[in-house]
């Protein structure tokens, strides 16, 4: 395991469902965890708009749409073993279950932080391998 | 993904008691491609739908599945209508109820006629435990 990964481990970042993930890559999908993070990602930040959008309603907060919207990242978000930011959903949806505005802002925000965070070790993490994909191509080119 | 052949009749039985065939419900297209994942790398051929009504759908059009792998919260049709459908329809497929729901919920679940449920993510000690049960009962 690479430092950056043991790193994230150590910090509660990432869990073994992404280890499970690794796992599931092989010749036959050997992108398959920069795929499935990419959709992550993709998915992830259309929640985060919505809940970001329904906590900006001055009217009627409609709880019960953040709550639904809360269910699909925590969902996806175990999936791909990313841990702090499932646990930042299970609060918020607490927040969500009282109807607790303030606690809503904070978790949203709490959210954002984690998911940001996030994103940006997956990134360093999938240059660092690609770097050494490179790096073992070169040090073992093709022959023809 | 997903080379299940279509147009079996009702009665017939599409799989061998080796090769055991799966079906996704799920309308989280990440959680639909890492359960696909594990199934395919546990050699498990399978189809993936994303909600009840579409699992409903494909076992009306003659398709059959050992195992169901059923989300709970999803649109148009829930994974609880869709168990509670599929057992009326005389579905016997072993149905595992996949979700982060919580107790009182996973009882509700459980009424529907699920024969077991996981907490999401699936892993592959959980599938292969999972196949294990599935292939004694074949």
């Amino acid at each position: 395991m690479n430092r950056l990964l043991s790193f994230l481990f150590h910090q509660g970042v990432l869990d073994e469902q992404f280890l499970q993930l690794q796992q599931l890559q092989d010749e036959t999908s050997p992108n398959f965890v920069s795929e499935v993070v990419n959709i992550y990602f993709h998915e992830s930040e259309k929640l985060l708009r919505n809940l970001r959008a329904l906590l900006m309603e001055r009217e009627l907060m409609d709880y019960k749409k953040m709550g639904i919207d809360l269910n699909q990242l925590m969902g996806s978000s175990s999936s791909i073993g990313a841990k702090r930011v499932t646990n930042v959903c299970v609060a918020f949806r607490v927040a969500t279950e009282q109807n607790n505005r303030v606690g809503c802002f904070r978790a949203l925000e709490m959210l954002e932080h984690e998911y940001c965070y996030l994103k940006n070790k997956l990134h360093e993490l999938f240059q660092i391998e690609q770097q050494r994909d490179l790096a073992a191509g070169v040090r073992y080119p093709v022959q023809n | 993904m997903g080379n299940q052949e279509k147009g079996k009749g009702l009665m017939e039985s599409q799989n061998s008691a080796d090769k055991l065939t799966a079906l996704v419900v799920d309308d989280d297209k990440l959680v639909r491609m890492i359960h696909q994942g594990l199934l395919k790398r546990a050699g498990v051929k399978n189809e993936a739908v994303k909600n009840g009504k579409e699992a409903v759908d494909i076992h009306y059009s003659g398709q059959r599945f050992d195992i169901i792998l059923m989300d709970k919260e999803m649109p148009i049709m829930t994974g609880i209508e869709a168990t509670k459908k599929l057992r009326s329809m005389g579905i016997l497929s072993k149905i595992i109820g996949v979700s982060s729901c919580t107790e009182a919920k996973k009882q509700e679940f459980l009424k529907a006629g699920i024969d077991d449920y996981q907490v999401k993510p699936l892993t592959i000690g959980v599938l292969n435990s999972i196949l294990e049960v599935v292939k004694a009962r074949k």
